[in-house]
């Protein structure tokens, strides 16, 4: 067995939590179950890898099988990378008979055909989701295994989640090979980045819970308020404050879990406004200032903002159009008219 | 009764009883709780300050987090002739000491103990090196 292939699966086997190694083996599929048995799981990791190398070795692994043993790792832990968003646009044709082994065969030609030296490896999943890892290379090194590009298409929509390595200049090559291989005619990103790929796929496929508007012309009782308040005793002087900024978060954030972002960034090229008579920055040209947001769960944390009295309700639009607008990078210009308010652009 | 600000909602008057205690609740963590206070103080008539108003200082537990300078509430305390309180709400051991101290107070206030009025429990809670 090639050393590389060795020192990779053995690199792979460490990343992997002591108590999921033997879960991921028995996924992997490679080593059989009458090897696994004779692993000692209750060892420190060094030597646990170690085994599993030899057991490798006896079976001869070739980087095909590491790979597919990467992206097993990648696909329980994909919260580790960092996705973006891609969308790819149809010409408005009929969309053909989707062959999955076509699509394969296209998408590797086309890679191919542009950079010999890649390891292409597909995986599907029972969610319709199609895992596609590569490892790349030059046309004179064999290809880097420790920095692949994560792909993941789901069959019949337009989106593509791209958790993009570290080689910047690889990503054109990666989605001309996709729109080759998938008939569609562009792709374009999206401004949405986000750890979580689930919620990702919960924003672009419209999977949260939305609130739609319905008319109620009474207040909706708000029952569920204040549930520990059982004691009589205490009275809330401002309970039609409470219930109206409940309503509002209702509306604007539905009532179910918000799908998992960990930033907000507005990139900010709106004029300075001033006082006249103070003159600050006399050049005419605008202000430009990044504000970003982040938390470990944003929308769940601006949802709690106005109930916990830290901001007014209504929150401003550009916080809550974030799921709805599938975005969560903005650019904000001036708008060029009579009332000088800001606008985001598309 | 808890408000988040003063004055109070004018459609619940009818149903409110009479005032003993008011307590201001101030979040060390928060310098909006201290200057919502201020603003707050305002609403309230002169006659409460004679040992009815109260100032109780949460979050004093999380040293890090500290907005406010704890100088600046002392002098609040003094300006408006009240006590002020320091108590951490997260700890429950705390958090039942600061609720007896204070119904013990409201007590006072509402007049339930023969003897002491609000006023003179105001004066015994001063603290003697001001003067």
């Amino acid at each position: 067995m090639d050393e590389t292939v060795a020192e990779y699966i053995r690199r792979t086997v460490l990343k992997i939590p002591r108590e999921e190694i033997k879960m991921m083996l028995q996924k992997w599929g490679f080593l059989s179950e009458a090897q696994l048995q004779t692993l000692n799981f209750h060892q420190i990791k060094d030597n646990i890898s170690q085994e599993v190398v030899h057991l490798c070795e006896e079976n001869s692994a070739d980087i095909k099988q590491a790979a597919a043993l990467d992206i097993i790792y990648n696909h329980m832990y994909q919260n580790k990378r960092m996705w973006s968003v891609y969308q790819m646009k149809k010409s408005g044709e009929e969309l053909e008979y989707f062959d999955i082994t076509d699509f394969k065969k296209k998408f590797k030609g086309s890679l191919r055909s542009a950079l010999k030296n890649v390891t292409i490896t597909f995986k599907e999943y029972e969610d319709n989701a199609i895992w596609i890892r590569v490892a790349w290379g030059t046309p004179y090194k064999k290809p880097n295994q420790y920095k692949p590009s994560y792909v993941v298409y789901h069959l019949q929509t337009p989106y593509v989640f791209i958790s993009a390595s570290v080689l910047k200049s690889n990503l054109p090559l990666l989605c001309q090979a996709l729109i080759v291989a998938s008939n569609y005619h562009g792709i374009r990103e999206m401004e949405l980045r986000s750890h979580s790929l689930n919620s990702l796929k919960d924003i672009v496929f419209k999977r949260y819970s939305q609130n739609f508007q319905t008319y109620t012309p009474k207040p909706l009782q708000g029952g569920n308020l204040e549930p520990e308040n059982a004691d009589i005793r205490i009275v809330q002087e401002n309970r039609s404050e409470k219930e109206r900024i409940h309503r509002l978060n209702q509306e604007v954030f539905g009532s179910g879990p918000q799908p998992k972002l960990e930033f907000a960034q507005y990139q900010l090229e709106t004029m300075f406004k001033s006082d006249p008579k103070m003159d600050v920055l006399d050049k005419k040209e605008p202000f430009r200032c990044l504000v970003k947001f982040s938390s470990p769960h944003l929308l769940e944390s601006l949802k709690s903002l106005a109930p916990a009295g830290m901001a007014d309700a209504p929150l401003s639009p550009l916080l809550t159009c974030i799921p709805h607008k599938a975005r969560n990078y903005f650019k904000i210009r001036e708008k060029k008219c009579l009332f000088p308010e800001s606008f985001v652009s598309p | 009764h808890l408000a988040t600000s003063l004055p109070l909602p004018s459609e619940r008057d009818h149903l409110r009883p009479r005032i003993d205690l008011v307590v201001f609740m101030i979040d060390i963590k928060s310098k909006y709780s201290l200057k919502n206070v201020e603003t707050s103080l305002a609403h309230v008539d002169a006659s409460f300050f004679l040992g009815k108003v109260c100032f109780l200082v949460t979050g004093v537990g999380r040293v890090n987090a500290c907005s406010i300078e704890t100088n600046a509430v002392c002098k609040l305390g003094e300006a408006y002739c009240s006590p002020v309180l320091f108590c951490e709400l997260e700890l429950e051991g705390i958090r039942v000491t600061t609720a007896q101290r204070l119904l013990r107070m409201l007590r006072i206030c509402a007049g339930h103990i023969p003897g002491v009025s609000a006023l003179s429990f105001v004066s015994l809670m001063r603290k003697s090196y001001d003067d």
